[in-house]
């Protein structure tokens, strides 16, 4: 029970096949309050029966592009909780359009709009709950390879897992004298809701069979068991780090 | 279970609604009150049952619960 008695803020689960849910399962096997956010009603009766089959304390209407309501949530929590141990961002949002065809033609709407949600949104978050971080808490974001090289298709989120990434980095420096850290979770390709955004995603999925070390895939319980390390005092050291759970394919070259 | 049946078992249980409200000519959302969401959920589920990909294209294509079917049978 290496979270036990610890209070785990969970952003971003849609469904069951959410990355999200993986790292809630993981969570509470090992003891951790849930609570979760959704974002307007077509989500709301989704993530509602999740945290109940999770015995969730409670779940919370947060569009996290809007910073009024950031602060309700944090407020909230505070009210509920009084502080958090570990806080999961497991969120994204490009236009379909954007998500094929030459990064070249992304409009600056579009670009906007995938840098707001899926990269300053960390920020945003960890600004409003900051002071809601208990001594030693654990935040945790979720990546993808696609910053780092290029990926087709991958195109805006590419650049906005690039911004942040190196959010992580800055934040880990800001919240490191506290003793809060904050890593990321650079994740192979999972079938997701989100990953329906992007085209062609069996062949990724094939290629990574093929060609990654372990020859396999991997799978929301891969990520959710990096995420307990990352959530627990396991990693008391770890601070600013992108931790590739990817089957080793980030490492192969020909 | 042929694959008719297959296709209306996925459709009951991601739309959480009941096997005598699913008809061949059903418009997932008009008729059985898909959202957004619930279109690509299903989506996810037939490529995930049947083993096809049913990109975004095609996918805004299939409406009913026949032209689900019929893309299925003939991509399968």
């Amino acid at each position: 029970m290496l979270l036990k008695d610890k209070k785990a803020l969970i952003f971003g689960v849609a469904n069951n096949k959410s990355i999200a849910y993986g790292v809630a399962d993981v969570f509470k096997k090992n003891g951790a309050s849930l609570a979760f956010s959704y974002v307007g009603e077509s989500l709301k009766k989704r993530v509602e029966p999740i945290s109940q089959e999770f015995g969730g304390d409670f779940i919370f209407d947060c569009n996290v592009s809007l910073d009024d309501q950031i602060k309700s949530a944090a407020e909230l929590v505070k009210k509920e909780w009084g502080q958090v141990d570990i806080l999961v961002h497991s969120v994204a949002f490009a236009n379909r359009d954007d998500l094929q065809g030459r990064f070249i033609d992304t409009s600056r709407a579009g670009f906007n709009l995938a840098l707001d949600v899926s990269a300053y949104s960390l920020t945003a978050i960890c600004q409003a709950f900051e002071p809601l971080f208990s001594k030693n808490a654990s935040v945790m974001t979720m990546t993808y390879y696609g910053s780092q090289k290029y990926i087709t298709n991958y195109n805006v989120m590419g650049v906005a897992k690039a911004a942040l990434e190196a959010s992580v980095r800055y934040l880990a420096m800001d919240l490191g004298s506290k003793g809060i850290r904050i890593n990321a979770i650079s994740a192979g390709p999972i079938k997701t809701l989100a990953a329906s955004g992007i085209n062609g995603f069996k062949t990724i999925l094939s290629t990574i069979e093929e060609k990654a070390p372990l020859k396999r895939n991997v799978d929301q319980e891969d990520v959710g068991k990096a995420a307990l390390f990352l959530a627990s005092d396991l990693s008391s050291g770890t601070t600013g780090d992108i931790l590739y759970v990817d089957s080793g394919y980030n490492t192969i070259g020909i | 279970m042929s694959l008719e049946q297959k296709v209306k078992e996925i459709v009951v249980e991601q739309l959480g609604i009941s096997a005598d409200e699913v008809k061949n000519e059903s418009k997932f959302v008009e008729d059985l009150g898909a959202d957004s969401l619930d279109l690509t959920e299903l989506i996810m589920a037939m490529e995930e049952e049947f083993d096809v990909e049913i990109d975004d294209e095609k996918a805004q294509e299939i409406l009913t619960v026949q032209a689900a079917i019929d893309f299925i049978k003939a991509n399968q």
